[in-house]
């Protein structure tokens, strides 16, 4: 997208922001959610093997938080949660990859070993969560514990659901990271559920943003569906890290719309909630009418990066979708690099 | 007789215990308005209210902490793993804290941890996992691993009203697969500690637990026809204390036992099963001891390696074949 001069009348950018950002992250914002209905397809043919968790309705916090980190070659690292695919496709995961990914795929990240977004490219800077909640927060913190012992100018981000801030890793890394000032922002989701339990239900307090106030980690809660406050409130946070003042952390208020995963029916979610958020308070709707009411994009710009983001989808469905997947004796590879291989039982070469 | 399914058989024992005795009350994430990831508590919030059936946060050591000290006071709980791989969250609270109260504080800890494990699911590293081996090296926990409908019922009556701690172990993939008469209106309770003859035979013994079980039997089914053999398969249903009698008789029986178990081979329960037949059987034995388990990996998550992976009816057969020839 080449830069273009921007309309005379038109409200300045935000965040040291330029029009090509804000077209960036539509780009991202849109990449999200398209690959996410195509993998909704591919699960409905039972092509996605195991459960499908969208995050639909959070594309912005994710995509809005990732883009405020430096990318590239050994840049700064994320740790990304199922519902942040957006977060993942902004530190440079490719679809295809994804796809092969839920698929399980041999030509996958993980050879199809793992599923959804549970892979990792540490130079990209994305490391991948395993189910067990509030673990990845301690991982980060070590992660980011090197980037200070190093002295090396990069900072750690790691997702945590609101649901998750009930585990003990969350604590104990999160006060870790406090006390060792590491440069890490963790971003905390508070989404209304996990799975079909409610915040009154998880916790006392009101706010995340309280939780961490008693590790001594400064706080702020954000609206998570605004996406450039979320990159803003992000932007704040790593170059405070940066620079050596240690941990912070950001509450993202937002709504996880689709139920826990495919499979749940989302009964126990009040109707007319859902469409509130739905249709009042989307993250990409309320993106797209910023950029176009403040004219710092015409719709039909917005209308020519959406018909690229589906032929790109499109492309790297057809380069995987019928794709093998691995052979069943690769599974004993991996376990260590010394020896190589598991031994395959006795009974198998009868 | 009404025919019920492994999991409705489990919710009826649970059920049952919760009418008969009020100091059973239930904790775990979303057990109560979404009556659990398998609905296995499905309807009970509604019967016994929201202070029987607790909705906790994500905190497995919590639930399990909370559990025990409730147990200390008299109350019976039954805390639920959402899926058993996260009990590893509460590993502390159970090897350390429950699993010692009575011999060093004198103190009963009467809780039930229950949870969906095992694999054949295509459920991936974190969500197919048995983690048996993990507890049956502590002394002072009850395992149970119920195979049939009748045992998942009766297993869980039977470690509610147990004055020890009972990690009852459920197969997610028998959950809806496993279909039995039961009949209503007599109390069914399974015995902790004793094993069950799935099928009798004299050739060769398969001692073996959980949806191997299953496997198991499919395979004895098929040597009985391809090759004539009558193999016996022994269903062990607790893990901790271990029916070494049951073992014991049968190997006597048969001279010849395989082991199978879905979990990982090494420091797996087959080789303690193993060692106790060596120690108490050794005479008997025409051939030796051998396992049938998972490959020393971690679960992965493509069909075709899971399947590689996990033992199935085929492997039985060979093996089984092998060792009866022996
Ligand atoms: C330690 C642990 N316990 C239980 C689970 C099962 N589980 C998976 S996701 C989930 C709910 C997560 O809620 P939240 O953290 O709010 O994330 P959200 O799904 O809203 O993104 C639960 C209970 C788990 N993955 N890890
Ligand atoms: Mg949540």
């Amino acid at each position: 997208m080449p830069p273009r001069a921007a309309p005379t009348q038109s409200p300045p950018i935000p965040a040291g922001l330029t029009q090509s950002q804000l077209l960036e992250i539509y780009r991202y914002l849109r990449l999200t959610r398209t690959l996410e209905e195509r993998l909704t397809a591919l699960y409905r043919q039972s092509k996605v093997i195991g459960g499908l968790f969208r995050s639909l309705g959070q594309e912005g916090e994710s995509v809005g938080s990732a883009y405020a980190l430096n990318r590239g070659r050994n840049q700064d690292v994320l740790s990304p949660l199922i519902r942040n695919l957006g977060s993942m496709l902004v530190m440079g995961a490719e679809p295809v990859q994804i796809l092969r990914q839920y698929m399980a795929k041999a030509e996958g990240p993980t050879h199809g070993r793992e599923q959804n977004v549970h892979f990792n490219d540490l130079e990209k800077g994305y490391l991948g969560q395993i189910s067990h909640l509030g673990d990845m927060i301690p991982v980060m913190a070590g992660i980011a514990l090197t980037f200070k012992l190093r002295a090396e100018p990069r900072v750690g981000l790691v997702y945590i659901g609101d649901g998750a801030t009930s585990t003990g890793t969350f604590h104990e890394g999160l006060n870790f990271a406090a006390v060792q000032r590491v440069p890490l922002v963790v971003v905390a989701e508070y989404n209304r559920w996990a799975y079909s339990t409610p915040p009154e239900k998880q916790f006392a307090v009101k706010d995340l943003a309280e939780k961490a106030k008693g590790y001594g980690v400064p706080a702020v809660t954000v609206d998570g569906n605004d996406v450039l406050a979320v990159y803003e409130a992000t932007r704040f946070a790593v170059e405070r890290a940066r620079r050596g003042h240690g941990v912070h952390f950001i509450e993202v208020k937002t709504y996880r719309r689709k139920g826990h995963a495919e499979h749940d029916d989302q009964h126990y979610v009040p109707k007319d909630e859902l469409d509130w958020w739905a249709a009042e308070n989307d993250p990409v709707d309320r993106y797209v009418k910023q950029l176009v009411r403040n004219e710092w994009a015409e719709e039909r710009e917005l209308k020519a990066i959406d018909a690229a983001v589906a032929a790109e989808i499109d492309r790297a469905t057809d380069a995987c979708v019928d794709e093998p997947l691995p052979a069943g004796d690769s599974a004993l590879g991996g376990v260590y690099l010394d020896p190589p291989a598991a031994p395959r039982h006795w009974y198998r070469s009868l | 007789m009404a025919h019920v399914t492994y999991l409705e058989a489990l919710r009826q024992g649970l059920w049952e215990e919760m009418e008969r005795d009020p100091r059973v009350f239930i904790l775990g994430e979303d057990v109560g308005a979404y009556g659990g990831a398998f609905k296995v508590t499905d309807g009970f919030v509604k019967r016994f209210g929201t202070e029987r059936v607790i909705d906790t946060p994500i905190s497995e050591a919590a639930i399990v902490g909370a559990a025990a000290g409730a147990a200390h006071m008299g109350m019976r709980p039954v805390a639920e793993m959402q899926f058993i791989d996260f009990i590893s969250c509460a590993y502390d609270m159970l090897t350390n804290y429950v699993a010692t109260a009575r011999y060093r504080a004198g103190l009963g800890t009467p809780i039930v941890v229950r949870g969906p494990c095992g694999g054949y699911v295509r459920g991936g590293p974190f969500h197919s996992q048995n983690p048996e081996a993990a507890f049956f090296h502590t002394p002072g926990l009850k395992i149970v691993y119920p195979a049939t409908a009748r045992d998942a019922k009766g297993l869980i009556k039977a470690s509610i009203r147990d004055d020890d701690p009972v990690i009852y172990l459920e197969h997610k993939w028998l959950y809806r697969r496993i279909k039995e008469a039961l009949p209503e209106g007599e109390e069914i309770l399974t015995p902790i500690g004793e094993a069950r003859l799935a099928r009798e035979g004299k050739d060769l013994s398969i001692v073996t637990y959980g949806a191997t079980v299953w496997k198991s039997l499919e395979a004895a089914e098929q040597l009985a026809k391809e090759d004539g053999l009558a193999v016996e398969v022994l269903d062990l249903r607790t893990l901790l204390p271990m029916d070494d009698a049951a073992i014991m008789r049968s190997v006597q029986k048969t001279n010849k036992a395989l082991i199978v178990h879905e979990d990982t081979r090494t420091g797996g329960v087959a080789g303690e099963i193993a060692a106790r037949i060596n120690e108490q059987a050794f005479a008997w034995l025409d051939g030796p001891i051998m396992r049938v388990t998972a490959h020393d990996v971690p679960l992965p998550y493509a069909p075709t390696l899971e399947d590689f992976v996990l033992p199935q009816t085929d492997d039985i057969v060979k093996a089984a074949r092998w060792l009866a020839a022996y």
